[in-house]
């Protein structure tokens, strides 16, 4: 079945099952491998992606779901060639080590400012905790999240 | 062909003339480690090799691997220190067995102490050879040139690295006792140098072993038998092989599915019918029954008063963020893989050896890879691919789902710790015996000053597949020996960290101890419900203590707050080491209070995330960090020993806070 994705503001023509798991066409259809495989069930966020704005798991979102709206991915993050401010904030403050979660990190962390653009800690928390970091690096995410929400787009 | 089997001459040749400096310098520790294991000895000599190309550009092949720890960029900024060149004209070559050198693998915090000297003894020799080239060419002393920011400069005279390397064929052997700078003179290294390659991460740039692919690739899976020793005893795959694009291959009990598509892949898999013969396998409940095994009867520690105790700790997996995977090419000559391990040259073997390959027909290429933690030792995926890339003429590519990672991947074993001690009234230890089943060895020493001591370690039949993790087993080793410790000062009625800090003579231990307790405001002001508590402790050459309040919610212990403090030698980039010691106390966390495998009938039944909890943000306190940097002393290294300390801290605090003594991992409250 050919289904039309809106992706980073591009449209794209995907052949596939309306069911098929919107992770795996992004990274084997499309391309776009910035969006990770970690856990296939919606628990550890590195597949996290942004549909019309919000934080999702895209392992567990099924092409139909995805159909019609706007599909953003670390890929599409950048405006202009430049970094969005959370991407800057987390080079600037080191917030990664592997590396294998950030792109998840990332997003998921756009999507809360952009609904709140200075969440307490305690927001932070509840907002991020879908998204696991197994090197330990969260302090330094919340460092980064907090810059970025310094340093508004 | 292989790297290692070219000449000199001929590398060079290759890399495009140049200045090519090979450091000689064999790994002694890991060459020790891998006879103990009963491996050949390390073939080589070489440990790493740097080329200067005549653009200036500075090259440094080395066989150790990235896997979030940060030695890109501290070999990195080794190389820079001894060049005197910046960051940007150095770029590291990791883990490809066709340019790189021989090496053991990423483990047991070798990286700082054995790879940094030698690449900087390589680097120190390439900016001599330089000098020298530069002095031939001005016709000046040697002495009146200088080597700094990329060039040779003296008396009217300076040429860029690039412009001195032009047209030379030079090649240099270093021998083990070329100077090196001194750390006080450091420019480099010690200092907070940015990730490497940090900006391709946050971009989603960065190509993963997972994320490679090739024209023409299959995906694959493996048809996994139910449980772990089953047999085939049939298989049906017409309906599978009748799916458009579905190849499959058949091996005796290897059976796989490649197609062009994972969904067509997994749909085949799921069209085969395979009856399998499963064997009678132990389950949980006879865990530590069969490790406990043959009662090693050591005597009993005598003295003043005496005290004996029994820890346990469960299986762990090491859950990496990016599961095994692996991508092979088979050009009816030679087998590419690119895989994420710690171990790329054994790795290249058991793809040999499982193919029916030699060594050299074999090239295992490791990107930066999504973490390890010692998980990543072996090369299941990469042998998997190459084995179906080789029946296909395709390239392939596998990625283990979260399921087959917990399932199929090795666990840090779970193991039995007895402890006797003895100690005077006053508070001296006067007798140690510590006897470890199954967990292994690692840090089972005491580093308290004690004598007459024991420690052992037994091993037993493991019920399941076991292998390397973060520190190995020192984290259990120290969780029985420092929580025994805050019972016997418990039993005395003396304060924890002065009871410690009169059994200690090691000067460093006793710094990172009094450090924490400082900085922690031991003993600290614990709420009603809360509790603090503290542990130290050492292994690989490094230092480590950690101090954890916790507060009791139901039968729930809680991190309210940590401190650690952390001495690994000569600090090489204080940013990035802080980063691995936060990051190992929060992945410590998991092991102290969450994690553990559960497992019947040859299944595991925590196969998944949501069966099997790992640290999350709201998992963690505040933590306070504090780096001793002994500049006066060798560096090593840190990615392993920072989490020894933080599951006994917090099981001494949860004692604080309720009098129930917890002496198994992970710390469940009754």
């Amino acid at each position: 079945m050919d289904i039309t994705l809106d992706v980073n503001g591009v449209k794209r023509h995907v052949a596939a099952d309306p069911e098929t798991s919107l992770l795996e066409v992004l990274r084997d259809d499309l391309g776009l491998t910035g969006a990770k495989y970690g856990c296939g069930e919606s628990e550890c966020g590195a597949c996290t992606i942004l549909l019309d704005g919000e934080n999702i798991h895209s392992c567990v979102t099924s092409l139909s779901e995805a159909q019609g709206k706007k599909i953003v991915t670390i890929e599409g993050l950048p405006k202009n060639g430049k970094l969005d401010p959370v991407q800057q904030a987390f080079l600037d403050e080191g917030a990664m080590q592997c590396g294998y979660c950030v792109a998840g990190m990332i997003l998921a962390a756009r999507a809360l400012l952009d609904k709140n653009p200075h969440p307490s800690d305690a927001e932070i928390f509840e907002h991020m905790n879908g998204n696991i970091c197994r090197c330990g690096g969260y302090p330094r995410m919340i460092a980064a999240i907090k810059r970025a929400a310094g340093n508004p787009k | 062909m292989s790297a290692t089997t070219l000449t000199r001459r001929q590398m060079l040749k290759t890399l495009g003339g140049g200045i090519l400096v090979l450091a000689v310098a064999p790994d002694a520790i890991a060459a020790a480690w891998a006879q103990r294991r009963g491996g050949p000895p390390v073939p080589q000599e070489i440990g790493a090799w740097l080329h200067i190309a005549d653009n200036g550009h500075v090259t440094v092949f080395t066989g150790k691997v990235e896997v979030g720890q940060n030695a890109r960029t501290s070999i990195t900024q080794a190389a820079c220190e001894e060049l005197r060149v910046s960051p940007e004209s150095v770029k590291v070559v990791m883990g490809d067995t066709d340019l790189v050198p021989y090496d053991m693998g990423t483990f047991g915090s070798r990286t700082t102490p054995t790879m940094l000297p030698q690449v900087r003894k390589a680097a120190a020799a390439a900016r001599e050879l330089l000098v020298d080239v530069a002095a031939k060419k001005s016709g000046l002393d040697r002495a009146s040139l200088q080597a700094h920011d990329g060039r040779v400069a003296g008396p009217n005279f300076s040429a860029t690295y690039g412009e001195l390397a032009k047209g030379q064929s030079l090649d240099k052997t270093i021998s083990n006792d070329i100077a090196l700078t001194p750390t006080d003179a450091w420019k480099e290294m010690g200092m907070p140098l940015p990730k490497v390659a940090a900006e391709e991460i946050v971009t989603g740039k960065h190509q993963y072993a997972s994320d490679i692919s090739r024209p023409g690739m299959l995906h694959a899976k493996v048809l996994r038998p139910p449980s772990f020793g089953a047999t085939l005893t049939s298989l049906d795959t017409k309906a599978a092989e009748a799916m458009a694009g579905v190849r499959i291959v058949h091996d005796g009990d290897f059976v796989a599915a490649a197609a062009p598509t994972e969904r067509a892949a997994r749909a085949a898999i799921e069209a085969i019918k395979a009856e399998w013969k499963e064997t009678k396998q132990p389950g949980h409940a006879d865990l530590f029954t069969l490790l406990r095994g043959v009662d090693a009867a050591t005597p009993a520690a005598t003295g003043e008063k005496t005290l004996q105790g029994t820890y346990r700790c469960e299986f762990i997996a090491h859950v990496p963020l990016e599961p095994r995977a692996a991508l092979a090419e088979w050009d009816g000559k030679r087998m590419t893989v690119y895989t994420g391990t710690q171990r790329p040259f054994a790795v290249r073997d058991e793809v040999a050896a499982a193919t029916g390959l030699t060594a050299k027909e074999v090239r295992v290429i490791v990107p930066d890879t999504g973490s390890g933690y010692g998980g990543k030792h072996t090369g299941d995926t990469a042998v998997e691919a190459a084995r179906i890339a080789k029946a296909t003429g395709k390239p392939v590519k596998i990625v283990w789902t979260r399921p087959e990672e917990f399932t199929w991947a090795y666990l840090r074993p779970a193991g039995i710790v007895e402890i006797t001690s003895a100690v005077s009234a006053a508070g001296r230890l006067q007798g140690w015996t510590h006897d470890n089943y199954n967990s292994g060895p690692a840090a089972i020493d005491t580093p308290y000053a004690v004598e007459p001591k024991h420690a052992q370690f037994h091993e037993a039949d493991s019920p399941l597949r076991q292998g390397s993790y973060r520190s190995l087993a020192a984290c259990f080793n120290n969780f029985a020996r420092e929580t025994h410790m805050d019972e016997l000062a418990h039993m005395l009625g003396q304060d924890p960290v002065q009871f410690r800090l009169a059994n200690i003579e090691n000067p460093r231990l006793k710094n990172v101890l009094t450090a924490a307790a400082e900085k922690f405001g031991w003993p600290g002001k614990a709420p009603t419900g809360h509790g603090c508590g503290i542990a130290c402790g050492t292994e690989k050459g490094s230092y480590v203590a950690t101090a954890a309040e916790v507060a009791i919610e139901g039968n729930e212990a809680k991190l309210v707050r940590a401190v650690i403090a952390y001495e690994c030698g000569a600090i090489v980039n204080p940013e990035l080491l802080k980063n691995q010691v936060v990051g190992a106390l929060i992945m410590g966390i998991g092991g102290a209070l969450f994690e553990e495998i559960d497992f019947d009938h040859g299944r595991i039944l925590t196969d998944r995330l949501s069966k099997y909890r790992v640290p999350r943000y709201a998992d963690i306190p505040p933590i306070d960090c504090i780096l001793l940097d002994r500049k006066d002393l060798p560096s090593v290294g840190a990615g392993e020993t920072p989490i020894i300390g933080i599951a006994p801290a917090v099981g001494n605090a949860i004692f604080a806070a309720t009098g129930v003594r917890l002496q198994a991992l992970p710390l469940k409250l009754p």
